[in-house]
């Protein structure tokens, strides 16, 4: 315990942690953020990020037309199927929109939706650069705002004295630190960087995963709270996985591992046997599907298997395809049983039918007929060589158990509040999202929970 | 033309991650263009390293740099793609590769170049002259930098043939070159996409420093340029030789450019010293100090010029003048000085494929 503790510290230093920095800092508080990872390796996920959601109306920054309350959440409720927390879904939406022109205030800078992109120009407004970028921005407005950022600051435990965290260890260079803050905001995001607690809750599948994010978010700091009795919130079992690249690192692969090629093949597992229909619905609204679909196969993994007349229709891939002039050298070079390949596709060729109506960016209706399970839309034959070929393994965006809080996100322990604890961004957001995901609403709430957090943990420490 | 595989191989893989990820769309021309494209043909990064400012705000904005696997670092690649098309491209291409990257040899030339000059005031030591051409005859100094000057511009006139060819471009329109020139003149790119400058002296911290220094520099160029060019004019159609009054439009234009382009070189100087080198064409680095010491030199000397041309120290002062100038004429296709050629090439192209 030291004399020179600051008023509030903020475990994380992610999106979510700046938010709440900068307004606790601007509330006159002596912030302190720690940081686990290394200053190349800051922010999170959120460097990863590339946008968020944002409820206007009238056209607003880099967003066109209007985006309303009640759509915003229809929007939400349909992704989570009503698991959601309306009072605080709606508290996030209706803040969103001041949030735009703070954001800019504090070093934000955003561009028209990027190429490729377009279906979300009303509703997202994109960062120039990407969440880096972002995350640059906020610490320097940190930085001028006086905030302390001790980087390779991994936070192991938090002491709790009835309703009230009394201290703060954390470790550095090796060395044990001990501080006694008046108030603490914990932004660590989730646990999904821990891939043996993934397989411990999801079963040992999991250990194949990829996490698209950071590697630092392995949920020390929510387990230790969770132990002592902080109010959970959330699944534990479940995450949010896509279906990216299998030749993605292991962690932080982020955007650039996404495939966009499925409905527009046919997907096999290693025994190459197809398993579901490639072309139920715009890959948008399936690339999570997927990434279940592929975690319940033989090694987690698929195979996407296309024709060249296909190759140009989505966005190209990080890694070139793998290429083979036919189908036999393809299984060969992606380690499938050629006999089987050709059979399946010969199999799929033959329930083809009238291809002329195909339409790349609509549902066409193109579909096989009598083959289980079928493909009901995009249903082109696989005949035009060379063929191309990309593996794809399960990628792991965040996990859902987390912190549960109230409006003014401060943490609970039995039904009382914890007087001096706050949290928000991905460590709290099954507090309002109980399953599915909305594109953009991750930043949404990071940074509307960041900004509640920084402000209630700023009054509490300037009242004691 | 035969541009060094392992860089253009580095610059494609780092463009296949960019075309992937798109983050950066809003930063620069650089990467409409890129993502227009599927696979990149050498003349493809050629043309793309040659749109890129290096103003870096791709990499402090990127999530793959290093220690990441993928490794990004876009500015530096993109330069050594650039700074490789430009000593290919050179004609001859055997003094690009000479000078370009190369400090010494620029600082040998202009060493050459003094002594040349002091070799001809003796020599062709004028009789009866005034003023300058007292020290040397006009007709000498005519002998002497009508060749410097013209044989730059066949030069480059040759490199940007070859460029045009190399990057697959089409038939030139007047339309594409007027909004090149006007994308240039507002160093529109510098800006950043979000008008809030570049990151180059202090990581990622935006500012308009470099673009400011670079339009210093620029226009102070072309004002000493248009000095000079009104001069001549004044010579031999009005009949009105040097020296001119301080009133005059030659020393009015010389003087305001000589200012701005001297005080902009070292401050261009000093702001590349500050920013990382990593982020750019490491090997060139000492070429391009070089070549910026050296036009700041022509206009200092020019300036020295103006304020004691009236003193014992003319002489001295006019040959070391003279003498850089000679060599900065006869390095422009060979050093630094060339990209603004090829930048404007580049805009050009750029104009014609967003048609
Ligand atoms: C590839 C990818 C793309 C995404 N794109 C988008 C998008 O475009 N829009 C969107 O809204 N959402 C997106 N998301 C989701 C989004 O990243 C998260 O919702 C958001 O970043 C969460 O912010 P946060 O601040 O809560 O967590 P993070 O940004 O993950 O920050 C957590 C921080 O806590 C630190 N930390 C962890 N443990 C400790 C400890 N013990 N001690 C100290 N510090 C610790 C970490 O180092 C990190 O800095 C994306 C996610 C991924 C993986
Ligand atoms: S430089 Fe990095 S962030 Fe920017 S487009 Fe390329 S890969 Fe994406
Ligand atoms: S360094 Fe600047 S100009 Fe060059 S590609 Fe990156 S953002 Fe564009």
């Amino acid at each position: 315990m030291t004399s020179d503790s600051p008023d509030i510290t903020i475990i994380g230093g992610g999106n979510a942690a700046l938010c709440a920095a900068i307004t606790a800092a601007e509330a006159g508080a002596r912030v302190l953020i720690l940081e686990t990872a290394p200053k190349p390796y800051r922010g999170g996920n959120s460097r990863h990020t590339r946008n968020f959601r944002c409820m206007h109306h009238g056209p607003l920054g880099p967003l066109v037309d209007s985006y309303t309350e009640e759509e915003y959440l229809a929007d939400l409720m349909k992704v989570t199927g009503g698991k959601t927390d309306e009072g605080l879904a709606r508290l996030a939406i209706r803040s969103s929109e001041e949030c735009l022109p703070w954001m800019q205030e504090h070093g934000v800078r955003f561009q028209p939706s990027l190429s490729g992109t377009l279906s979300l120009a009303r509703t997202n407004a994109f960062f120039l650069g990407g969440g880096k970028s972002l995350v640059n921005a906020y610490y320097r407005t940190a930085d001028r705002l006086g905030v302390q950022v001790e980087y390779e600051a991994a936070v192991t435990h938090l002491d709790l004295d009835d309703d009230r965290v009394t201290r703060i260890d954390y470790t550095q260079d090796g060395k044990r630190h001990s501080i006694a803050p008046k108030s603490v905001v914990v932004a660590s995001g989730g646990f999904q960087a821990d891939t043996d607690w993934l397989a411990r809750a999801w079963g040992p599948a999991a250990k194949n995963f990829l996490i698209r994010g950071t590697p630092y978010n392995r949920g020390v700091v929510l387990a230790d709270l969770l132990d002592q009795g902080i109010e959970q919130v959330g699944d534990p079992t479940q995450c949010h996985a896509v279906a990216i690249d299998g030749r993605a690192p292991k962690f932080d692969g982020g955007i650039v591992t996404r495939l966009d090629c499925v409905p527009f093949s046919i997907v096999v597992n290693k025994d190459a046997q197809r398993f579901y229909d490639e072309g139920e619905d715009v890959w948008p609204k399936r690339y999570a599907i997927w990434g279940r679909l592929v975690a319940a196969q033989p090694d987690q993994v698929g195979y996407v298997i296309i024709d060249a007349k296909s190759l140009e229709l989505f966005m190209p891939s990080v890694f070139p395809p793998i290429k083979a002039d036919t189908l036999e050298e393809l299984a060969d070079k992606m380690g499938l049983p050629a006999d089987a390949l050709v059979q399946t596709v010969a199999e799929f060729n033959n329930s083809c039918g009238d291809t002329s109506q195909f339409h790349p960016t609509e549902l066409d209706g193109v579909s096989t007929t009598g083959l289980n399970p079928p493909k009901t839309n995009w249903a082109r034959p696989i005949t035009e060589p060379p063929f191309y070929g990309y593996s794809l393994r399960t990628g792991v965006t965040f996990t859902y158990l987390g912190l549960k809080v109230d409006d003014r996100a401060q943490c609970a322990i039995g039904n009382r509040p914890v007087t001096n604890l706050w949290a928000a961004g991905e460590t709290m957001a099954g507090s309002i999202l109980g399953q599915g995901y909305l594109a953009g609403f991750g930043m949404t709430i990071g940074t509307v929970f960041g900004r509640i957090a920084g402000k209630e943990a700023a009054a509490h420490a300037n009242a004691t | 033309m035969q541009m060094q595989p392992d860089l253009l191989q580095e610059a494609r893989r780092q463009a296949e991650i960019c075309n992937a990820c798109r983050y950066c769309e809003g930063y620069c021309s650089v990467f409409p263009a890129l993502h227009a494209e599927r696979a990149f043909a050498d003349g493809d990064l050629t043309q793309l390293a040659n749109l890129c400012h290096n103003c870096r705000g791709c990499y402090y904005a990127c999530q793959y740099t290093a220690p990441h696997e993928f490794d990004l670092n876009l500015p530096q690649a993109l330069a050594n793609v650039r700074q490789d098309s430009w000593e290919e491209l050179a004609f001859p291409r055997a003094a690009g590769k000479a000078f370009q990257k190369n400090g010494a040899l620029i600082a040998l030339v202009t060493v050459l170049g003094f002594s040349l000059l002091f070799w001809a005031a003796r020599a062709l030591a004028s009789v009866g002259g005034e003023g300058f051409y007292a020290v040397l005859s006009h007709n000498a100094m005519v002998a002497i930098f009508l060749p410097a000057f013209l044989f730059p511009l066949v030069s480059i006139g040759v490199s940007l043939r070859r460029y045009w060819r190399h990057v697959g471009a089409g038939p030139l329109r007047p339309g594409q070159v007027l909004a090149a020139l006007r994308s240039a003149a507002q160093m529109k790119n510098l800006k950043g996409g979000h008008g809030d400058g570049c990151n180059f002296e202090d990581e990622d911290r935006f500012t308009h420093a470099r673009r400011a220094v670079h339009q210093a520099v620029m226009y102070g160029f072309l004002l000493c340029f248009a000095a000079t060019s009104v001069a001549t004019v004044m010579h031999y159609v009005f009949g009105m030789p040097a020296p001119y009054g301080l009133f005059s439009v030659p020393k009015l234009l010389g003087i305001a450019g000589g200012l701005l382009l001297t005080a902009g070189c070292v401050e261009m100087i000093r702001l590349k010293l500050r920013a990382d080198r990593q982020l750019g064409a490491v090997r060139a680095f000492g070429g391009e100090l070089a070549f910026i010491g050296l036009l700041g030199f022509v206009a200092f000397s020019g300036l020295a010029l103006y304020a004691l041309g009236q003193t014992p120290a003319m002489p001295v002062l006019l040959v070391l003048h003279l003498g850089a100038v000679l060599a900065f004429f006869l390095l422009t296709p060979f050093t630094k000085m060339a990209h603004g050629f090829y930048r404007l090439a580049a805009l050009t192209l750029d104009a014609q494929r967003k048609g």
